[in-house]
């Protein structure tokens, strides 16, 4: 635990009294890296790959990042696996009581980045996080919406969303194509392409990606799928054998 | 029709000096008055059918709905009265969720009738409540193939190929006493649900 003393007993303070297990400020422990998404004319389209890190260990390598919620909601997730396991049963359980109450009152894609936001937000009020970062996509009012949300309760939306290093990597490569006239089709592509750079780049990412989109048809999730890269460009680096 | 139990039947923690629980009798009691439902189990799902009685043209289209889902796999329709259906409702859509929290999976259905029998058969044993004045019938569609209970007031339940509940249930129960349900798919039983 922390050497320091009286950060222990400050955060102690306020998480309260001590009911179960002690949890304060995490370590993550398996690990997906980022999720992306983009908004095109008609929806939004998610991409994140399938590993859970073990620290460096490449360890679990059909880790599913993306959760279909309803016919007009999905999240993707990054950060602590454990984490997004928990989130995923809760709002499971959200979507499951939309389907009883049958009352055409679903959890839209608004609705839930908020609770998210409110949920990880007050949890890292008491010092305990849950160590993850969010993506809540979907169609709200006829049109795609995109929302994020990380492990402080930072929280905003954006045609164009990644996390970790997706946010410095794929970002600006993702806007430079972004048209608010885009079709399925060039987002996907779009999301493809960015796949295939993060796994050159990010030393934690991994081949193989669930590509998830929602439309006003509904919302499904493909994979797993393969980055086609092209390694081409190493027999010009001198010392690559 | 019933005796008069004079004295006997003021609370539900009497018994009469014939063995008789007055105030649970009187709660089945609820159940005849009520609009009829049917439950058809089949070989590949359960059918349910309620007669829709529309006691005024003011209500709202959907108004008074005795169907209710509980879990992606089970749906519940009631009979007798809707307020107390709606308790016994939400307690099973609870014990559902505290199922699947702890593990990890759909609620086997024989499982969900025992726990909702167990409590609504509780309000039956003491002075200080009122049995439950409804029926419920349980179905789902589970990988072992469809089932189906009926919970009545006292707490007892069984398994059913066919049931009924409600004004017209002997009627009811005559017609399905014609079908030969293990042969029957969803879609023909909804046929004959309607023929009912």
């Amino acid at each position: 635990m922390s050497s320091n003393l009286s950060f222990d007993s400050f955060s102690t303070a306020i998480a309260g009294s001590h009911a179960g297990p002690k949890k304060l400020t995490q370590t993550p422990v398996t690990t997906g890296t980022s999720v992306l998404a983009v908004k095109f004319n008609g929806g939004v389209a998610f991409g994140a790959d399938t590993l859970g890190s073990y620290g460096s260990l490449a360890r679990f390598r059909n880790c599913e990042r993306l959760l279909k919620i309803n016919e007009s909601t999905m999240i993707g997730c990054m950060g602590d696996y454990a984490d997004f396991q928990h989130l995923k049963d809760i709002i499971e359980q959200m979507a499951i009581d939309d389907l009883c109450k049958d009352d055409n009152i679903t959890l839209s894609p608004r609705s839930l980045h908020s609770w998210l936001t409110r949920v990880l937000y007050n949890k890292r009020s008491k010092m305990d996080p849950l160590w993850t970062t969010v993506v809540v996509g979907g169609i709200e009012k006829g049109e795609g919406f995109l929302g994020f949300v990380d492990k402080l309760g930072t929280a905003y939306k954006d045609p164009i969303i990644a996390t970790g290093y997706g946010s410095m990597i794929a970002t600006p490569l993702m806007r430079n194509a972004w048209r608010p006239d885009l079709t399925q089709a060039e987002a996907v592509k779009m999301v493809e392409d960015s796949m295939r750079v993060m796994f050159y780049r990010d030393a934690r990412a991994f081949h193989k990606y669930h590509l998830g989109i929602v439309t006003a048809d509904g919302c499904q999730i493909q994979g797993p799928l393969e980055v086609q890269p092209d390694w081409s460009i190493a027999s010009l680096i001198s010392g690559y054998e | 029709m019933s005796s008069i139990g004079t004295g006997y039947d003021l609370s539900a923690s009497q018994f009469s000096p014939d063995g008789r629980v007055f105030q649970v009798e009187y709660a089945q009691k609820a159940i005849e008055n009520s609009g009829t439902a049917i439950g058809l189990r089949g070989k590949n799902g359960v059918v349910f059918a309620m007669e829709k009685l529309v006691t005024s043209k003011l209500y709202e289209p959907g108004a008074n709905r005795r169907l209710f889902g509980i879990d992606r796999h089970i749906g519940m329709a009631v009979g007798g009265l809707l307020a107390d259906a709606r308790q016994i409702v939400e307690t099973s859509r609870k014990e559902s969720s505290n199922y699947r929290a702890e593990y990890g999976g759909d609620v086997p259905l024989r499982y969900l009738t025992d726990r909702v029998a167990g409590y609504i058969h509780a309000y039956t044993l003491y002075s200080a409540v009122r049995p439950f004045g409804c029926a419920v019938i349980l179905g789902s569609q589970e990988p072992t193939g469809p089932s189906m209970y009926m919970i009545d007031p006292s707490g007892v339940y069984y398994g059913y190929k066919g049931c009924a509940i409600g004004k017209a249930k002997q009627a009811a129960k005559t017609e399905m006493e014609k079908l030969e349900f293990s042969n029957m798919n969803i879609r023909e039983l909804v046929k004959e649900a309607a023929k009912m």
